[in-house]
């Protein structure tokens, strides 16, 4: 598969997610237990995305320059800080640390 | 505060506005990060004009990142798995729309979070319309835009992990998980499925430990472990879920 092939394939499954809910009953989100899924499910991916972005090598797991600036993110975070300076203080602390060699 | 119409359609277009500057922002850390993950700057365009959904643009380039093209079915895998709660705001979302099939199209290529928690928050049918039109189009617009000078930005660093932008990517994804953390199974399922995913990872592909770790969310939300006892869904349930493209 082409790097094109796969771009476009996600592409449009997310278009046709997106008309799937315009041709569905909205009542049948009355039923709790799809509802519930659908909700956990992006929590769950989200979750497993920032494990494997923090920690994920390939197929190894390292801890690197990533592990403290995603402590330093959560830590924004909490203090209510928007997306862009969440995102920009973590790429920061990563690069001072490997700039200073205290991190790989 | 009044209730007459004008006032709330004013204001609707207002938080609308201010949603999509806020979000069309870090549509530059996207860009930047999805030519750092191989991509090239057209494929990056492609990806937020057809896709237009940002967590799972997102996800798209971070399992592209970790496995390469081998990892391209697990990469459509986690973005459509992502699209899965667009299916869910696109049904909150028909009625407030109403018929005729060009503008449910039109609609439906507009529907993320944003443009449906914008919606939701107001209270008249009206303000609610409108709400949810000016925030798509204006997210449309702005992280299009963003998303270009993003690429071509990404395009002239190089080495991305000298910029730190591989921790960049890590901590895009804990802020869009951050705001979804609101309940003690929210945490939970967040939590389990990231020891999931990192306790798979020397044993599998890269790509499958983020898909296998989503079985998480379908197992705890079928039982409904730690969960409130059932009842119909909270209205306000995708309102609260602002935060992500």
């Amino acid at each position: 598969m082409t790097m094109w092939n796969a771009v476009l394939l996600a592409a449009i499954a997310c278009v046709l997610l997106k008309m799937l809910g315009y041709l569905t009953p909205p009542h049948w989100l009355d039923a709790p237990r799809p509802a519930r899924i659908s909700d956990l499910l992006t929590v769950a991916l989200l979750g497993a995305l920032v494990a494997v972005q923090t920690l994920g090598d390939g197929m190894a797991v390292v801890v690197d320059a990533r592990v403290p600036a995603v402590l330093v993110a959560a830590v924004l975070l909490s203090m209510r800080a928007s997306f862009l300076v969440v995102v920009v203080a973590a790429a920061v602390v990563a690069a001072v640390l490997r700039l200073l060699g205290w991190a790989t | 505060m009044t209730h007459e119409p004008d006032v709330e359609a004013r204001r609707a277009r207002r938080q609308g506005i201010a949603v999509a500057l806020a979000t069309s922002a870090y549509g530059i850390s996207f860009g930047a990060l999805a030519v750092a993950s191989g991509l090239d700057v057209w494929q990056t365009c492609v990806l937020s004009l057809v896709m237009f959904t940002g967590g799972s643009q997102f996800a798209f380039i971070g399992v592209m990142v970790s496995g390469g093209l081998a990892a391209a079915p697990a990469a459509i895998a986690s973005a459509a798995l992502l699209g899965v709660r667009n299916v869910a705001y696109g049904m909150r979302m028909s009625p407030v729309i109403g018929p005729g099939w060009p503008k449910r199209l039109a609609a439906a290529h507009f529907t993320i979070d944003e443009s449906t928690a914008v919606s939701l928050a107001q209270t008249s049918p009206r303000a609610r319309t409108l709400g949810f039109w000016v925030t798509g189009v204006a997210i449309y617009i702005g992280w299009n835009a963003t998303t270009l000078a993003g690429a071509l930005l990404g395009d002239v660093l190089g080495d991305p992990r000298g910029y730190g932008l591989d921790a960049a990517a890590a901590a895009a994804f804990l802020a869009l998980l951050w705001p979804r953390l609101k309940s003690r199974q929210a945490i939970a399922v967040g939590a389990a499925a990231a020891v999931v995913a990192a306790c798979l990872t020397p044993w599998l592909m890269p790509g499958m430990p983020v898909l296998l770790a989503a079985m998480v969310a379908v197992v705890v939300g079928w039982f409904n472990w730690l969960g409130r006892p059932e009842g119909p869904a909270a209205p306000d349930r995708t309102a609260s879920a602002g935060g992500t493209a």
